[in-house]
């Protein structure tokens, strides 16, 4: 029993990881109906910057809140300068363009910081503090990716940008009737979700240490919670990325062991996409012939 | 074909046997491998440029095929070229089936679906109770095949001819299937789903076929890399070798046979050349080409060389 409650415990702490890169995905994904499979790369590229500061001998929170800052930064620019040439290109050339920019974020990471796994410092004390079941990073963890959620959902909630870029995702063409300028709501939509791939990165990092490839099974399983809560519903890509990371935790502490992990994911995904598309919690679109 | 392009098409052949001849072993080898990628890529272009579903897990058959090869000859004691035909079934089932549930799916969701089975194969092949035939993380080695009726030749360039003649076979069966009943379908189910349908192709069935034939053409060019390099490792097939395919395509030409040399030729030889650079610049290299064809010359080399060709003609004409 104790064994079982701290790995969902420890599944809760991942699970909020991939929920906040799940709904990195799910926000680009209501404001431009794509799935962008650079999001861990913009991640891990955000989250080398920290490091570069953290060792440059900055404290951890000035350099945290910088580093969401550049995130933000650097998903603006990509979407003005990279994916906004392909705004209207078919699905294949918008896949290549996702690819393009992982291959090159991945690449230019290793050029500039080399290959060599390195060690992400925590921001949370090493003895536990959130009780025995839990490290206290775990604990940190899902803490962070709360107060993200509460901040993105008072944002969208409660302010006229929000309102403008919820208007944005929704009906492009009203808006622009309106006075929203619809180009630029993507791209701060872009930046936002960097801003929380970013925060989600250097979550993960302590975790599975700081190295060029560490976002790609983290983003297959943010792709699996997006899917499994409905990959149009914010709050059900949250549900999703605890549930599978619960699930994945489970799974491979007590029934197929660690190594086939990630292929719960893949299993979840296929599994998903046939059998329910929409997911849990999203709208079942029902297209006309 | 017209006369002409046969006429070229010979030379090509002949100037393609005799190139083990002029170079030294390790560029045949070399040449060997940009051949088995040249098969690799046909598979996926019939998939993705013909029949536009996108595929991000091509490496995943690539592996199988490697595997089924590797396996049965460090296992079995089966002969290196009796492992193509087994190779070639293994994958076209197993492309039949994952493009079953696959029909649902479209566009970004098939991207989706492949991308996640091209991430997590490596971690399947290193699974500890398949141990026993994959080898687990270490991986299998094999033999490397030496000429048969005591040939006056070595066995870099023995291997060069026998996955020449593979290829071109394949080559001539994609021609075969790509002009015919098979191939129209294809590209109608890709150019308008409803109207194909409505012309009484049966679009559930095709797109599963394609997969399957494309998977199989992948599988036979993994089969082939894995005697070519006698050697397989779960790590050498990760997500990566996936995105080399996609660059080959892209960068060769969508929806074209010939594109898949010219793909082939760069996905092996561009990363030899940037390796002097950096480890990273391959990679940089082969984003930076992505972006490029895809905002700049959308259809690829091929496209390039047949308005090239035009453009003589013209030329020629006047």
């Amino acid at each position: 029993m104790e064994a079982f409650l701290h790995q969902v415990l420890a599944g809760l702490a991942t699970g909020g990881i991939y929920a906040s890169l799940a709904l990195a995905l799910v926000m680009i994904y209501q404001a431009t109906h794509l799935v962008n499979f650079a999001q861990g790369e913009m991640a891990m590229f955000a989250t080398y910057f920290a490091w570069s500061l953290i060792n440059a001998g900055m404290p951890y929170w000035p350099a945290f809140l910088l580093t969401v800052v550049f995130a933000f930064v650097l998903g603006v620019v990509i979407e003005r300068i990279i994916i906004r040439p392909v705004e209207n290109a078919p699905v294949l050339a918008v896949v290549v363009v996702f690819i393009a920019l992982l291959v090159i974020l991945n690449s230019v990471t290793g050029w500039i910081f080399t290959y060599t796994i390195k060690v992400f410092p925590s921001p949370f004390p090493a003895e536990p503090i959130f009780g025995r079941y839990i490290t206290s990073h775990g604990g940190g963890a899902i803490g962070v990716t709360l107060v993200v959620l509460l901040l993105l959902y008072l944002f969208f909630r409660f302010t006229p940008l929000g309102l403008a870029m919820r208007a944005a995702a929704q009906n492009p063409a009203s808006a622009r009737l309106v006075g929203i300028r619809v180009g630029w709501m993507l791209a701060l939509g872009w930046g936002l979700a960097a801003a929380v791939g970013g925060v989600a990165g250097m979550m993960v990092a302590p975790i599975v240490y700081l190295d060029p490839n560490m976002m790609g099974g983290v983003l297959l399983y943010a792709f699996a919670a997006a899917l499994v809560g409905g990959i149009d519903n914010p709050a059900g890509a949250v549900f999703g990325g605890f549930l599978v990371g619960v699930l994945e935790n489970l799974l491979g502490a007590f029934v197929i062991g660690n190594e086939l992990k990630l292929a719960v994911a893949l299993v979840l995904i296929i599994g998903v996409l046939v059998v329910r598309p929409s997911g849990f919690f999203g709208k079942v679109f029902v297209t006309r012939v | 074909m017209s006369r002409r392009q046969l006429i070229l098409l010979a030379l090509l052949l002949l100037a393609a046997c005799a190139l083990p001849f002029l170079v030294s072993n390790y560029r045949t080898f070399q040449f060997t491998l940009a051949l088995v990628y040249a098969i690799a890529l046909l598979g996926l272009n019939m998939l993705t440029g013909y029949n536009g579903q996108i595929s991000l897990g091509h490496g995943a058959f690539y592996a199988i095929g490697a595997y089924t090869a590797a396996i049965l000859m460090d296992q079995y004691g089966v002969p290196y070229w009796a492992t193509l035909p087994a190779a070639a079934v293994v994958c076209l089932v197993a492309g039949f089936l994952f493009g079953l549930p696959a029909l649902r799916l479209q566009g970004l969701y098939l991207a989706l679906a492949t991308f996640a089975l091209g991430v997590s194969l490596p971690a399947l092949l290193k699974y500890h109770h398949l141990e026993k035939w994959t080898g687990g993380v270490q991986g299998i080695v094999i033999d490397k095949p030496e000429p048969p009726f005591g040939l006056p030749i070595n066995a870099d360039q023995w291997l060069y001819f026998f996955v020449l003649a593979v290829t071109v076979l394949m080559f001539v069966l994609a021609w075969n299937l790509l002009r015919g009943r098979m191939g129209r379908a294809m590209v109608a189910i890709r150019d308008h789903h409803i109207a194909a349908e409505a012309m009484g192709i049966d679009a559930a069935m095709v797109k599963s076929l394609t997969f399957g034939v494309s998977a199989m053409y992948t599988g036979i060019a993994g089969a082939l890399g894995a005697i070519a390099i006698q050697y397989v490792a779960p790590d050498s097939f990760n997500f990566f070798l996936s995105i080399v395919f996609l660059v080959g395509i892209v960068v060769g030409g969508l929806a074209s046979i010939s594109g898949a040399i010219y793909g082939a030729l760069f996905i092996q030889f561009v990363p030899n050349i940037a390796d002097e650079i950096s480890r990273a610049a391959p990679w940089a290299i082969f984003g930076i080409f992505l972006l490029g064809f895809v905002y700049l010359m959308p259809m690829g080399v091929a496209s390039a060389v047949r308005l090239a060709l035009v453009l003589a003609r013209a030329q020629g004409a006047k």
